[in-house]
């Protein structure tokens, strides 16, 4: 049962307030695209052991769509931010690799 | 004889008399009594029989640990199976039974099974019953399911209430003993908000009974002292009968409380599940004494070191006369010394060490009871109560020394910290070899949201058994929880806590250390689900080297103790078994909850009227009141169908539909969804939303639009009206409403954020009311108002005005074929509408039709519906939908999808019309179409399947859709639909237009 | 425990209330002017709701606020609300049908709410002028504390008769928890 931050709300929200919506920052293949686009974006996920960039909505609560960056080993969220980018905070990204110096980077 | 002794008890009232019944029997006991020391006091020592052998069981412990004593509580819908008789506090008129014997506690048939022990080893069930297969199901199992089950599940409708709590706290300890209580104290006075959870219904735990000093009072004293400081703390909330039940991830946990278990009274809730947000647990658990294996240490009257003397110090229970302690550490001395101090007799104290000479049992020596060092049991007399026990050397093979007569056996293997909600999520252990016990690992704490470690664990829990150490330990523990919440440190001082110092123990596994198969085999680790130290062995020599595996196949610890008392010395035979250390082999896992719990308390208030939430459109009382047959539509009641007296269903249904066709009809489609799409980007965006385009519809028109997923997949679909330039009001399915509105709000947020569009859900802000039927047009007519005319409000035509005073919106549509106006109305004036149409339509014959006509006429039409003809791994195109295609668009949700190759292929099943060869015959839902051959799995093939299927009273006559291998080429062709029932029914393929071809009936 | 026999707040079924979704742009100037110019009342703050004597304006997400007024009134307001947004992106619709209204009175409102609601609702955590919206059990809802022992609540229509059984079974007398 996790706890969320929404970043448009201020409200540290109870897993059951919420709705996962998967990974983020996937980048949309639409028509014209190779099959081989189309088949990763549509598919391929990359599921990883560690620092993962996820989507929740706060369904009940605002309904608004943010993204949030978790370790899927030890649950430990490093920071939500809103849903209207397609890479994170540079911020975030820094704070991540300061707790996880292994770690490959969001690409 | 086990009973009450004149003296001592300091938990009973002696003075009140609570009459209850064990087996019918009727018994009296005191208030303040478990249920456990009242049956003592009593003498009914027999109270079960185990699982697997049905061997008569006595209480072992006085916890929540006991695996033995289970009962069934109270009759009928109020019975619980299970209960343990130790944590179950006696209560007037309390009714108990045993369980898990035929046909009586007393004599047991299935006791039988403990003669053929032998042949019913540890993967017994296995390896016999797997050969021949189809006896499993039909011979074996039967069988064992008839003798095997511990107590009967209720039958009827359980009556009590429950209800959850969410709290939210800084701080929840677990446990309130002495270290429980003096970490709250410390975490109060720092200004923390802490809630104490305590399972029994008193404070102060074992040390209360163990004895020694705190701050040079007595514990009691200090007991009493603290409690009253910590109730005078605004900030802190004490809550006994209230056990910790699970901590799980990002500090949310479970606290049990048992609020009337203990006095039942009607209508208040039985049990609240607290359901907390705790910054951090910190358990203050404390420890679970462990059993010794020596043979027969499940008869009867053998029971932990630490549970005879909380009989007797805390109830003034005696287990028999004589009583004959076993140990391999100094803290069994304990009981030596309190039996000894209430008046019994102790004949010997048998330590396994081969030396002793510590304070305690010094003690015991002074008060010239016998010691015998480097002994053991070498097995216990007795069935259904101890009678006496062999003495042996523990080095040696079993031979006995001397037979010393008992009634009870006092067995101490040493205490493992109970380390559970440490585990839960995830914090480790490390083998503590000299003190055989598994600690927790503070370098490997649980951690939280942030990976800041949100759990401490202190006391006997943390591996201090001493009372000095568990105080110290509490409040450094308590300091450190402090700390991480950031607060500042108080001034509590660290109390002192005096006890006699004790020596080591020594780690003591199977006793005597060389006994032969025959006593290994009557050596219980697990006493519920009877497995014994030969299963274990047994078990490694098979090859079960993981203790995960070991715990499935001999279902060591799988009782519903959970291996509280099992799980280290069954861990401790298997590492000696297969060769490894313990920490090698490792432990099992620790789940919640901690012990069960009621699954009333997990259902909190969800039951009876409001066990989910019930939707209901603003017309839910006329359709109650005219008798409505009710269909669930996601979580909205819709009438199927409104039954006349002595009609049924199908008749009702019939009716509906034909008076609808011939005269008047009318449906409330308050929940088809309405969603308001507005803004300058309104039109682009629902051309990427629809597979049709949107953004060229004129206002005042209507278009039927088709959703689909990313994946090319049919998802939605209903009628789009544009209501000026920038707006749009989209219907949806009635299961769709919500969906779609997030799937908006999804592609508008996350995807194409610049898009400026807004989008409301209107569902419930209107009723929405379908006027059906070749008089529709003269009932509105009727109602005076709008201009509803051909040429005012053509087909596909949308129009605001008022009728009979109402303001309206109608939208010139069917999903009928009819000529049919769907009427929209602020949901407060729906049922008013509603009653004037059903007024004004009496003219007309109206009748109210329900879901299962409007099924019918689009069927009867050829109009697919989400849910019959897709099942998501449909495209429109699968269903003759190209129509609604636009070619046009560059881009919309699943074009790119529906243009893999997959999709394209022309082998995709395609939607047809079925009629069925023999007119009365209706085809099966889901049905499929055979085809010659078989696949490679040797199963039919098949060539298409039913969507949807129906008896047409239009067209008297079954009619069904379908999707069809190359469908659409083969009119006029014949396919057979098997039935489960062993039938064939046979359908022509034809167009899934049955009814008014040409549409000339909706076009008038 | 106090009154066995007394609910822990009482739970009324309000009348039909005036209600109008607002989108748009909840920190643009001209979009405030617009709010203030047409109800009176000033943007709420992130999770706030300021009331003027019928009138009441939540924040509802960073673009939408819900103002709560007259029943009667809400097209009216509507229009003068869309009228003063012009050109603006921004949105106002009458969601007054689409709502139900419940007030709870009674001191111990706040084990009512607490018993079916994932949020902290003690003194310090959750006090006046906040408005929540979140689970209620099963079903969305918002609700805020009008004063010290009362409080209001919305949810959708269809699940006003949810809405009103969970609160009763909530408050039934002698089921107070005694957090707060």
């Amino acid at each position: 049962m996790l706890i969320l931050e929404c970043p448009y709300c201020g409200v540290k929200a109870d897993e059951t307030e919420l709705h996962g919506g998967g990974e983020a920052h996937l980048k949309r293949y639409g028509p014209g695209s190779s099959d081989a686009d189309f088949e990763g974006y549509l598919f391929h996920r990359k599921n990883p052991k560690g620092v993962h960039f996820e989507r929740w909505r706060h369904v009940n609560g605002c309904g608004k769509w943010f993204h949030a960056a978790r370790c899927t080993a030890t649950l430990e969220v490093f920071g939500t931010y809103p849903a209207q980018v397609t890479a994170p905070p540079k911020a975030l990204i820094n704070k991540i690799k300061k707790k996880r110096p292994d770690w490959e980077g969001w690409t | 004889m086990s009973t009450r002794l004149a003296t001592g008890g300091r938990l009973i009232d002696r003075n009140s008399r609570v009459e209850f019944t064990f087996n019918g029997k009727r018994f009296t006991g005191h208030s303040g009594d478990t249920l456990a020391s009242a049956l003592l006091a009593n003498d009914q020592m027999l109270m079960g029989r185990s699982f697997k052998y049905h061997r008569p069981r006595s209480v072992i412990a006085s916890g929540p640990e006991e695996a033995n004593a289970l009962v069934a509580l109270g009759h009928d819908a109020k019975m619980e199976p299970n209960a343990r008789a130790t944590t179950t506090e006696l209560f007037e008129g309390l009714s108990a039974k045993s369980q898990n014997h035929w046909p009586s506690l007393d004599y047991d048939i299935g006791a039988l099974n403990t003669a053929i022990a032998r042949f019913l080893p540890a993967g017994f069930y296995y390896k016999t019953f797997i050969h021949p297969r189809p006896f499993w199901k039909h011979v074996f199992e039967p069988f064992i399911r008839q003798s095997a089950g511990l107590g009967p599940a209720p039958k009827q409708k359980d009556p009590d209430r429950y209800e959850h709590f969410y709290a939210f706290a800084d701080l929840v300890i677990i446990g309130g003993g002495v270290a429980g209580l003096h970490a709250a104290r410390v975490a109060g006075e720092a200004g923390l908000r802490v809630i104490v959870m305590e399972q029994t219904s008193a404070w102060g735990g074992r040390s209360l009974v163990d004895g020694g000093t705190i701050e040079g009072v007595s514990v009691e004293a200090w007991v009493n002292a603290t409690v009253e400081a910590l109730e005078s703390m605004e900030n802190v909330t004490l809550r006994l009968r209230c056990m910790g039940a699970g901590v799980y991830d990002h500090g949310y946990m479970l606290g049990y409380e048992r609020l009337t278990d203990h006095a039942p009274v009607d209508d208040m809730p039985r049990h609240r599940l607290w359901r907390v947000r705790a910054g951090q647990v910190l358990s203050a658990t404390g420890a679970v004494e462990r059993p010794l294996s020596f043979a027969g240490n499940d008869v009867p009257g053998v029971m932990l070191a630490s549970a005879l003397r909380d009989y007797v110090v805390n109830f003034g229970v005696s287990a028999g006369d004589r009583t004959v302690v076993v140990t391999n550490n100094d803290d069994a001395y304990r009981t030596a010394i309190a039996l000894h101090e209430a008046g019994l007799s102790v004949p010997a104290v048998i330590d396994a060490r081969s030396e002793t000479d510590g304070e305690l049992p010094n003690k015991v020596r002074d008060l010239g009871i016998r010691v015998e060092t480097g002994k053991a049991i070498a097995k216990v007399k007795g069935g259904k109560r101890v009678k006496s026990v062999g003495l042996c050397l523990q080095a040696g093979e079993g031979a006995v020394l001397e037979e010393i007569p008992c009634e009870a056996v006092a067995m101490s293997g040493g205490w493992s910290p109970i380390v559970h909600f440490w585990s839960h999520t995830g914090g480790k252990l490390t083998w503590d070899a000299d003190a055989a016990m598994f600690r927790p690992d503070h370098a490997r704490a649980p951690t939280g949201e942030e990976g800041q470690q949100n759990q401490g664990i202190a006391g006997a829990a943390n591996g201090e058994m001493t009372l000095g150490a568990a105080l110290s330990d509490a409040h450094a523990q308590a300091r450190e929880a402090v700390k991480r919440a950031k607060a500042k440190l108080p001034g509590t001082a660290s109390p002192k806590g005096e006890a006699p110092a004790e020596a080591p123990l020594a780690p003591v596994w199977i006793m005597p250390q060389g006994a032969n198969a025959k006593l290994r085999a009557k050596m219980w680790l697990d006493f519920q689900n009877d497995v014994k130290v030969s299963d274990v062995q047994l078990a490694a020599r098979e090859g079960y080297e993981s203790v995960e595996h070991t715990k499935r196949y001999t279902t060591l610890g799988m009782a519903t103790d959970q291996g509280k008392l099992s799980n280290i010395n069954g861990l401790a035979i298997l590492s000696d078994a297969i060769g490894a250390d313990i920490p090698k082999v490792g432990t099992t896992t620790f789940r919640p909850p901690y012990t069960p719990i009621s699954m009333g308390s997990i259902a909190g208030e969800a039951r009876g009227e409001i066990f989910q939430p019930l939707r209901r459109t603003p017309m839910h009382e006329w359709h109650e009141d005219n008798k409505a047959y009710w269909e669930p539509v996601g979580q909205w009641r819709r009438p199927y169908c409104y039954p006349r007296s002595g009609e049924t269903h199908t008749e009702a249904v019939n009716r509906e539909v034909i008076n609808t066709r011939e005269n008047l009809g009318l449906l409330d489609a308050s929940t088809l969804g309405k969603l308001l799409v507005k803004g300058p980007d309104a039109g682009k965006f629902l051309d990427l939303m629809y597979t049709n385009m949107m953004s060229n519809l004129k206002v005042g028109r209507c278009r039927y639009g088709l959703m689909c997923s990313e994946n090319g997949f049919l998802s939605d679909d209903g009628v789009v009206a544009r209501i000026d330039e920038d707006t749009w009001l989209c219907h949806t399915t009635s299961g769709g409403a919500d969906r779609i509105h997030a799937h908006m709000e999804e592609w508008l947020q996350t995807e194409w954020w610049d898009m400026k569009v807004h989008v409301a859900n209107l569902t419930e802000q209107y009723a929405q009311i379908a006027v059906v039927g070749p008089h529709a047009r003269d009932v509105l007519e009727d109602l005076d108002g709008m201009d509803v005319s051909k040429e005012a409000l053509g087909f596909m035509d949308w129009a605001d005005g008022e009728l009979a005073g109402i303001p309206v919106r109608v939208f010139r549509i069917s999903f009928s074929g009819e000529l049919s106006y769907e009427i929209a109305t602020p949901a407060a004036r729906g049922l008013e509408l509603w009653e004037k149409l059903h007024e004004a339509g009496k003219a007309y014959g109206v009748m109210a039709y329900g879901t299962e006509a409007l099924h019918i006429m689009r069927a009867e039409k050829g109009f697919i519906m989400i849910g019959d003809e897709t099942d998501g791994t449909v495209i429109p195109q699968d269903l003759g939908l190209n129509w609604a295609i636009s070619k046009k668009k560059e881009d919309f949700i699943g074009k790119r999808a529906q243009e893999r190759t997959f999709m394209t292929n022309p082998d995709r099943w395609k939607l047809v019309g079925l009629e069925t060869v023999v007119p009365e015959e209706v085809l099966t839902d889901g049905a499929y179409a055979t085809a010659d051959g078989a696949n490679g799995n040797g199963q039919g093939n098949v060539q298409g399947r039913v969507t949807s299927t129906y008896f047409s009273p239009t067209l008297n006559r079954g009619i069904a859709m379908g999707l069809v291998h190359h469908g659409p080429e083969r009119m006029g062709d014949v396919l057979d639909f098997p039935t489960t029932d062993g039938r064939v029914i046979k359908a022509k393929i034809v167009d899934p237009v049955f009814y008014d071809k040409d549409g000339e009936k909706q076009n008038v | 425990m106090s009154d066995v026999m007394a609910p822990l707040a009482t739970v009324t079924a309000l009348p039909a209330q005036g209600m109008i979704t607002i989108r748009g742009n909840l920190k643009d100037a001209g979009f405030i002017a617009a709010v203030k110019s047409a109800s009176g009342l000033d943007v709420p703050a992130q999770r706030q709701i300021v009331t003027q004597k019928e009138l009441a304006l939540a924040w509802m997400s960073p673009d939408e606020l819900l103002l709560l007024c007259g029943y009667e009134d809400a097209p009216a307001l509507t229009n003068a609300m869309t009228e003063a947004f012009g050109d603006q992106f921004a949105m106002a619709v009458v969601v007054s049908d689409a709502r139900a209204v419940f007030d709870l009175e009674g001191p111990k409102v706040r084990d009512v709410l607490g018993k079916l609601a994932p949020v902290d609702m003690a003194p310090g955590s959750f006090g006046h002028g906040e408005i929540r919206r979140t689970r209620l059990a099963q079903v969305a809802a918002a609700f805020w504390l009008t004063c010290d022992d009362s409080a209001r609540l919305v949810c959708f229509r269809s699940v006003a008769q949810y809405a009103e059984d969970l609160l009763k079974t909530s408050a039934k007398p002698g089921t107070e928890v005694g957090y707060f």
